[in-house]
């Protein structure tokens, strides 16, 4: 456990969250390495989100451990503190900033300042406004980066918040259903995103979208009730008896 | 260059607001001193008065549209402080009565020679001096919502919990107040002042003198909550606002930021409480009455929320018809005002200046071509 503990990213064992007696989490066990990409699928209500609810500490767990690079336990920080150490999110429901213009998202969301008299005082630099630049060109938003975010297609939201996650830099992103509500082209559009942000980065992705997790071509793991099922290839996993029985056969 | 840059500080509405306050600072003094008092636009010293009682409310709706209209935290209690800015001027112009006062004590206003009091309480003492009064008047507000606001924030109380605990705020503060014991002046509260830094507050020029710097000060809370809202900081406010949680997975500690806007704020409305209070000649415990606070955030909802000029335009202007109305038809005041509310919450969400910027952008999409075709940006 001490070499997994020290060269994963994220390490979670033995974590449990109830709501009311319901185990949404039910001593779920599972690690994440360095510069990994993994998928996770599984039925409705497996407790994918909690998962992502739990690390990114918007949800405490009852009991368990979690560790962010070996040595941050998750379980003592807030949200902002976690989001500061490098562990961005994107939600299941697209969350923007909607009165706020498409370039504004992008700008709060850089990395750096955070502080209120910091954020009181900032000038946008030239080097801030270049990456801002850089970024919605690679989520394909550099024509609507005046209009305000309300105005973009569910699509672009989607795309939207990638970008935003991607300016915080974070060192692991955890991406829930990020194809939702997208079109075939642009699904596989997003995939290849992903592949590409993932030569970087650590990423978690959920997806229900089988096509498009056989796109990303990485390690799956299977959740069900709160722990996982299965774990392996897609290829693996879907001729598993039980992934088939809960899951894909449905 | 200048007028350009200061355009795009102020945008449209801001300017032509600034320039009807200026004009309001040189003509009013005009029409009151200069013009006869024969002349048809002659304006009487009470007139004078009254317009610096509605710059002061001018004032504490600037300071509700920073918090509610840009970080989405609805106070029901911001007449607090108000009052705590009124109540700290008060008690400078009471130790300026000196052996003036009916009993003609040189240290105790005259109430606590009525009640038989021996000497000055300790939270008195300073307030002799004009500059510490001064301090006064934006410290015991702003650490009032620095206490309440850490408390509130860090445990996360928002929306009508939040507003029903500074609804809750401002009647404890009334009730302390009626009572003599609090060493406030009870519910005759303070009064009888004679004047300030020498001046008469009596006299026509000390009136003029209040009215000019109520515009100043409305000025200065323009600009600063203006320089507010265009930072990074009042970028994150309004993300606050619109989504709370996904700013803190951002890594912003909202906390800190609705503390920081929220004692700006309550300090801004402490100034207007103590610009008003030599105005009016008087401060009592009703200025902690619950009602104010709602009637003060009503005034922001009808000229329109979240745009700074909106809220000078309700505070100003549902004063003018509440001064009207309580002259002509004085039962149907609460009347007139609860339709109001009700009006612009069905039919203006925006207020009267989202109205007229609606206006604005039909007129500009009816241009073929016109430079003005897409969709404008509220940049409020
Ligand atoms: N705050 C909460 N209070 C009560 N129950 C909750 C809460 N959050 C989640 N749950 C329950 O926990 C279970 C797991 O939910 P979760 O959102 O993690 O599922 P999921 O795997 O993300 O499903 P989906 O694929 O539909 O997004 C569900 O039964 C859900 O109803
Ligand atoms: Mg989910």
């Amino acid at each position: 456990m001490n070499t997994e503990l020290t060269s994963a990213v994220l390490y979670l064992d033995d974590v449990s969250v109830s709501f009311d007696g319901f185990k949404a989490l039910n001593a779920l066990s599972f690690v994440v390495k360095h510069g990994e990409m993994r998928a996770i699928i599984g039925p409705n209500g497996a407790g994918k989100t909690t998962m992502m609810d739990v690390i990114t500490g918007k949800t405490r767990p009852d009991v368990g451990t979690l560790l962010f690079d070996g040595s941050h336990d998750l379980t003592k920080l807030d949200e902002a503190s976690i989001a500061q150490l490098g562990i961005g999110r994107k939600f299941q429901r697209p969350t923007v900033f909607e009165s706020h213009t498409v370039r504004d998202n992008i700008l709060l969301s850089l990395s750096g300042v955070r502080s209120v008299f910091t954020t009181l005082f900032s000038v946008t630099t030239k080097d801030e406004r270049e990456r801002i630049e850089r970024l919605l060109e690679r989520v394909k938003l550099s024509d609507a980066a005046d209009r305000l975010a309300a105005e973009l297609s569910h699509g672009q939201k989607q795309w939207l918040e990638i970008g935003m996650l991607l300016a915080q830099d974070p060192s692991l992103l955890l991406v829930d259903e990020p194809v939702a509500g997208m079109t075939d082209a642009e699904t596989v559009q997003t995939a290849t995103l992903l592949r590409e942000i993932a030569k970087d980065h650590s990423v978690v992705v959920v997806e229900h979208d089988m096509s498009f997790v056989r796109d990303l071509d990485v390690m799956v793991t299977v959740l069900h009730e709160g722990s996982v099922l299965a774990e392996g290839s897609l290829d693996r996993v879907s001729a598993d008896e039980r992934v088939i029985d809960v899951y894909l056969g449905r | 260059m200048i007028t350009k840059r200061l355009f795009e500080f102020t945008g449209l509405p801001g300017l032509l607001m600034l320039l009807a306050l200026l004009v309001l600072a040189v003509y009013v003094p005009y029409a009151n001193l200069v013009l006869e008092k024969g002349s048809a636009f002659h304006l009487d010293t009470s007139a004078v008065v009254l317009l610096g009682k509605y710059l002061c409310f001018a004032i504490l709706a600037l300071s509700i549209d920073l918090v509610w209209g840009y970080c989405g935290i609805l106070s029901l209690g911001h007449g607090a402080f108000f009052a705590l800015g009124g109540y700290a001027m008060g008690m400078h112009l009471m130790r300026e009565i000196g052996t003036r006062g009916v009993y003609g004590d040189p240290i105790l206003p005259d109430f606590m020679v009525f009640l038989n009091w021996e000497e000055l309480p300790w939270f008195w003492y300073g307030f002799d001096q004009f500059w510490f009064a001064m301090v006064m008047v934006v410290l015991a507000p702003g650490s009032l919502a620095f206490v309440f606001g850490a408390l509130a924030f860090r445990s996360r109380v928002t929306g009508v919990y939040l507003s029903i605990i500074t609804q809750a705020l401002t009647f404890a503060l009334m009730l302390a107040f009626f009572r003599n014991e609090m060493g406030f002046g009870g519910n005759n509260g303070l009064t009888d002042f004679k004047d300030v830094l020498g001046f008469d507050l009596q006299a026509q020029s000390t009136r003029i003198g209040l009215y000019l710097l109520s515009i100043l000060a409305l000025i200065a809370a323009y600009v600063v909550c203006r320089l507010i809202v265009l930072s990074r900081l009042g970028k994150v406010l309004i993300a606050v606002r619109d989504a709370e949680s996904r700013t803190r997975f951002i890594g912003y500690r909202v906390e800190h930021y609705k503390l920081f806007v929220w004692t700006v704020s309550a300090m801004m409305a402490g100034v207007a409480g103590a610009l008003y209070v030599p105005q009016v000649g008087i401060i009592n415990p009703g200025e902690f009455a619950p009602a104010n606070s709602i009637e003060a955030v009503i005034w922001v909802a009808v000229g329109g929320r979240g745009t700074l000029v909106g809220a000078v335009i309700g505070g100003i202007g549902v004063n003018m018809g509440k001064s009207y109305f309580t002259g002509a038809i004085p039962e149907l005041w609460l009347f007139a005002l609860g339709g109001l509310f009700v009006f612009v919450t069905l039919f203006l969400p925006k207020g009267i200046l989202g109205l007229l910027s609606n206006l604005k952008r039909k007129r500009a999409a009816s241009e073929p071509d016109g430079p003005g075709t897409e969709p404008v940006k509220e940049r409020a």
